[in-house]
């Protein structure tokens, strides 16, 4: 059997969510067996390639940078999978939103900093008017909430996923 | 004494003394209906409209908890329609405010959180609004968080009904609405509290609690505030 080609995507959020994955344990082994991990930050691939089956997606999108790679993973992607709430909902990247993100830089990079006080330029990714959930600017196929979610439900996610099912979640996760 | 009748709730026979609310009849018959701003004890709201069910020859859709049982009445309280409702009362009021479970103290112990996953509401279709709202902390042991507030109206009623202070009032109108203490002054201030902190027990979320806890810290003895129904101990 063809192996499914999966891929996972780390945008404005802590990692905690890959950390979560990670805490499936020996099942990656076989979570392995069934899929090949072609592109995250477990994996060292510099692009994210074409044809991906399943692409699980960490974080809000918060930048313009966040927002051309899930753009780009979007395109070249089947199922979409949102994991954990910064992806789901915004979550802590998003309580920013209250505020302009010109007046967040210089309270960060001018009033907080000690030495070197300036605002971040040639290199930084353009911080976006809000950090917003992944369905707010592509299609998202699946929602996993939870911060993060267990390792329980990211397993069966992954195996329902992989069997070929989108799984039914019912009250397996919730939010926070 | 109330005249008994009957109503069928969901098709089935159910017994009820007039004057009874479809809630509660629902609710003797062990029957789930959601809700957030009824609470047993205190006079029903009516306002987050998680109770909504259809009644047979009734056109629009009337909440359980104000709606009194009338003989011979068809209640359904589980269609597609009520649950298309129902998630859409739940999404809005996540929009609404600023409600962040990971990093609130009410987390794991929210009844709006609670609901969400029993309801199986895995994310919000809509825009939040990210409002920016302030927190008052000027009271000695007690924070009103706005952010999380879904103006149920529980702590105006437990303080107006049960603790006869009548501290809290909603104030403003629409997307506006804010709880205020004694005619929106800060909580520290108000002559009429007598800090009992009912209104802190019986907050479904994260907007009124006590000073003093982490994040998934807040739990709730709402049976320490007698006169409430006992069977609802504590939040979730």
């Amino acid at each position: 059997m063809k192996k499914a080609r999966l891929a996972t995507l780390w945008l404005d959020g802590c990692s905690g969510c890959h950390m979560s994955l990670l805490d499936i344990d020996e099942a990656i082994i076989a979570v392995a067996q069934q899929a090949d991990i072609l592109y995250g930050p477990l994996v060292d691939a510099q692009e994210f390639p074409l044809d991906i089956d399943v692409a699980v997606v960490e974080g809000a999108v918060s930048s313009e940078d966040d927002l051309e790679k899930i753009q780009l993973v979007r395109r070249n992607s089947r199922i979409l999978v949102a994991l954990g709430d910064c992806a789901v909902t915004g979550n802590v990247p998003a309580m920013r939103n209250t505020y302009a993100v010109k007046t967040i830089l210089e309270r960060v990079y001018i009033e907080g900093a000690d030495v070197n006080k300036g605002l971040p330029g040639v290199g930084a990714p353009t911080l976006r008017k809000r950090a917003t959930p992944i369905h707010d600017v592509v299609k998202v196929d699946l929602h996993v909430p939870g911060c993060p979610p267990s390792a329980k439900s990211i397993l069966f996610v992954l195996q329902e996923l992989l069997a070929g099912r989108i799984p039914d979640l019912k009250s397996s996760t919730r939010f926070g | 004494m109330a005249a008994q009748i009957s109503i069928r709730i969901d098709g089935e026979l159910c017994a009820a003394a007039e004057g009874e609310t479809i809630f509660d009849v629902a609710e003797a018959n062990g029957k789930f209906i959601p809700a957030l701003c009824h609470m047993e004890g205190v006079s029903s709201a009516g306002s987050c409209r998680l109770c909504l069910v259809e009644v047979a020859g009734v056109d629009r859709l009337l909440p359980a908890c104000t709606t009194p049982a009338q003989r011979g009445m068809a209640v359904t309280t589980g269609s597609e329609r009520l649950k298309q409702h129902r998630r859409l009362a739940l999404e809005l009021l996540f929009v609404e405010r600023n409600h962040y479970c990971a990093v609130c103290v009410s987390n794991g112990h929210c009844e709006l959180q609670a609901l969400a996953t029993k309801l199986g509401v895995t994310f919000v279709r809509y825009p939040y609004n990210t409002p920016r709202l302030p927190v008052d902390v000027s009271h000695p042991r007690f924070v009103l968080d706005h952010n999380r507030c879904i103006l149920c109206s529980r702590c105006v009623r437990v303080c107006d009904e049960i603790e006869g202070a009548h501290v809290w009032d909603i104030a403003g109108r629409g997307i506006g609405s804010r709880v205020v203490a004694e005619l929106d002054k800060p909580w520290g201030e108000s002559q009429a509290c007598t800090s009992c902190g009912k209104c802190v027990q019986v907050c479904p979320t994260g907007a009124l609690v006590e000073k003093g806890y982490a994040v998934e810290e807040m739990t709730r003895s709402r049976g320490a505030v007698t006169r409430l129904g006992a069977k609802k101990g504590t939040a979730s």
